[in-house]
């Protein structure tokens, strides 16, 4: 492609990028009102964890006497198993050899 | 009879061993569970922030088994930081590795995309880039250069890492299809949030990242992908606000 | 950026919480007792975002004391100092009505272990950790309060008492401290000596602010009580009795409730602090 030609294809998509576009100004307004509202009504989901100073009672340091249990939405999703497409079968409680001695 | 740090530490770490003797109960007994509660706290600390940190990982192989991995992983991978909204940096690679999680191929980049989202939160604020600021000649548009804010970030996957994302937050989403997708997160404000980039858009990013030119990352990005398609990549940068003002 | 070192240069003698995200806008709206709040450091470290815009707004509206978790004072190696200069930056930027930090240790080498760890108190650990207080106090250009902590054994190599080892480092370091009366409490149950005794025993001229929080029951390996500092649940009853016998001597100071996990909505924490408010009446008068 010419310069040219690329000068006026740039040119033609960022014009057609801009058809609907706000301005961000108009938005800094309300921006002051959502300190405490994050979006989806899931409060501070991408936060992460925080420090904490307090303990707990819920026991579970030992770390052993593990079932696999594929409770999670994973089981729903069917997606090719490995790039190679071997399927392979999982358990969590390989894992155990790994404790730490 | 002294417990140095040094000693407290590997017997914290590791219920097999012998709880150091020099501590004691109200009796000047053994410590025993009493130590426990020590070696609890961090385990279940770490591990509890583990599962804040990586949600869509949780959702996806549930709390018993993310409890096991992160389980070993806080022992062997304790943070390095006090600033405890950056741990876990290892952790997708730790899923990578993890050999009873390898038929969940898409796992550890849905892990990056949880620490992505996280970083991203808590990066610095920008003014966003005003859309009208392009509006203007074509050889100043060519010699432009758009800087991605420091919250913006890009994830290339080989698996459909977005519809994984949305599967799992968006409410009656259809199922992930094979397929490979980039990601582009964005924070206007507060909260970050995934989108889908068109074919190409990761590598006019990435060029940008690198201080190409709009004419320059345009060569980049269509010599790879030659269906790349600057409006609708651009479209969805301006809106989402993944660009700081110039 | 920020100009409120006039507005709050201490923690008002009233009820204050620990500030969670999930409180923010009712907090903000119908804040009850509440005067001032607590933060940790560490989580006020990042570089932008929601929760440096939430702290600014906060500040404006109350006193802040910025509570560090992650300094390690009683560490055996030195302090970090990367983790000192960010400290350094948040307290210059926020002006905090105060400053405080554990009297513990968590960080090994490079690992930070996320937990407040218990410190024999001998002449060793006395002059390390007065050395990290002065170090900490000259960073920072101000005066630090030091926490008691919550003690789930004891170490048979200390010399000291806590209470004589607290009000050595406050004469030599010229640091205030944080009476966690919760933490009294447990320490107390868990070792065996009286509550009561030890705030006799305590240096209370030197407290600045004081804590309570709700705490865990459990045993230890012969069924003696273990009580867990877990500051899940409302703050219990002999907590609050300790509470008002301390402030009858000492008069009033800044209460601070701390509930960090099973966070409760607003009202329950609010309702907490108002608690915090009549046990200080009496003590005012």
């Amino acid at each position: 492609m010419s310069n040219t030609m690329k000068s006026v294809a740039i040119a033609g998509a960022v014009a057609a990028a801009l058809v609907g576009q706000s301005t961000t100004t108009a938005e800094a307004a309300a921006k002051e009102k959502c300190y405490g509202v994050s979006l989806a009504g899931a409060n501070d989901c991408a936060a992460g964890p925080g420090t904490t100073c307090a303990g707990t009672s819920t026991v579970d340091y030992q770390g052993n006497a593990w079932t696999l249990v594929d409770a999670g939405t994973c089981a729903e999703i069917e997606l090719p198993a490995m790039a190679d497409g071997t399927p392979r079968e999982g358990s969590l409680e390989e894992l155990s050899r790994d404790l730490p001695a | 009879m002294t417990v140095s740090q040094t000693e407290f530490r590997t017997a914290l770490l590791d219920p097999q061993r012998a709880v150091p003797a020099g501590l004691q109960d109200a009796s000047s007994g053994p410590a025993g569970a009493r130590f426990s509660v020590y070696r609890n706290n961090v385990v279940h600390s770490l591990t509890e922030a583990l599962a804040t940190a990586f949600p869509l990982v949780r959702k996806l192989i549930g709390k018993t088994a993310f409890d096991q991995v992160a389980g070993l992983y806080v022992r062997s991978h304790p943070p390095v930081s006090p600033l405890m909204m950056f741990y876990g940096d290892s952790f997708p690679d730790f899923v990578a590795g993890c050999e009873p999680l390898a038929h969940l191929g898409y796992l550890a980049d849905c892990a990056r995309l949880d620490l992505a989202l996280r970083q991203s939160y808590h990066a610095a604020d920008a003014t966003p880039l005003a859309p009208e600021a392009l509006q203007t000649g074509p050889d100043t548009l060519m010699a432009m250069h758009l800087h991605p804010a420091p919250s913006t970030r890009v994830l290339r996957s080989s698996w459909p890492l977005f519809d994984l994302w949305r599967f799992n937050n968006v409410e009656n989403a259809p199922k992930p299809a094979p397929g490979a997708q980039d990601v582009l997160i964005t924070r206007p404000d507060f909260d970050p949030l995934p989108h889908l980039l068109p074919p190409g858009g990761a590598e006019w990013f990435r060029a940008l990242s690198d201080n190409a030119s709009l004419s320059q990352a345009q060569t980049i990005a269509t010599e790879n992908t030659p269906s790349f398609d600057l409006a609708a990549t651009l479209s969805l940068a301006l809106s989402t606000q993944a660009f700081a003002a110039l | 950026m920020l100009d409120n070192s006039s507005r709050f240069d201490r923690l008002p003698d009233g009820p204050g919480v620990g500030y969670k995200p999930q409180h923010f806008s009712e907090l903000m709206q119908d804040p009850g007792p509440v005067s001032w709040i607590e933060v940790h450091a560490e989580n006020y470290m990042g570089d932008g975002g929601r929760p440096l815009a939430q702290l600014r707004a906060l500040s404006e509206q109350f006193a802040v004391s910025v509570h560090g978790v992650g300094l390690s004072i009683g560490g055996e190696g030195a302090l970090d100092r990367d983790h000192l200069d960010r400290l350094k930056k948040l307290v210059e930027w926020l002006q905090p009505a105060s400053f405080s930090e554990h009297l513990a240790w968590s960080t090994h080498g490079a690992e930070f272990l996320n937990d407040l760890l218990p410190l024999p108190y001998t002449n060793d650990t006395l002059t390390r950790v007065a050395a990290h207080i002065s170090q900490v106090q000259d960073t920072l250009g101000r005066r630090m309060l030091l926490e008691n902590p919550s003690s789930y054994l004891a170490f048979a190599e200390s010399t000291w008492s806590e209470t004589d080892f607290l009000t050595e480092l406050v004469r030599r370091t010229g640091c205030g401290l944080l009476l966690d009366v919760n933490n009294v409490f447990i320490s107390a149950t868990n070792l065996g000596y009286s509550p009561q005794d030890y705030i006799d025993a305590f240096p209370l001229d030197a407290v600045g602010e004081i804590h309570v929080g709700g705490h865990d029951e459990d045993a230890d390996d012969n069924g003696a009580p273990l009580l867990i500092d877990s500051h899940g649940k409302p703050v219990a009853d002999p907590v609050w009795s300790l509470l008002s016998l301390t402030l009858a001597t000492s008069g009033p100071r800044p209460v601070l409730v701390e509930w960090d996990n099973d966070v409760p909505l607003w009202p329950a924490l609010r309702a907490e602090a108002v608690r915090a408010a009549q046990a200080l009446q009496p003590a005012g008068q």
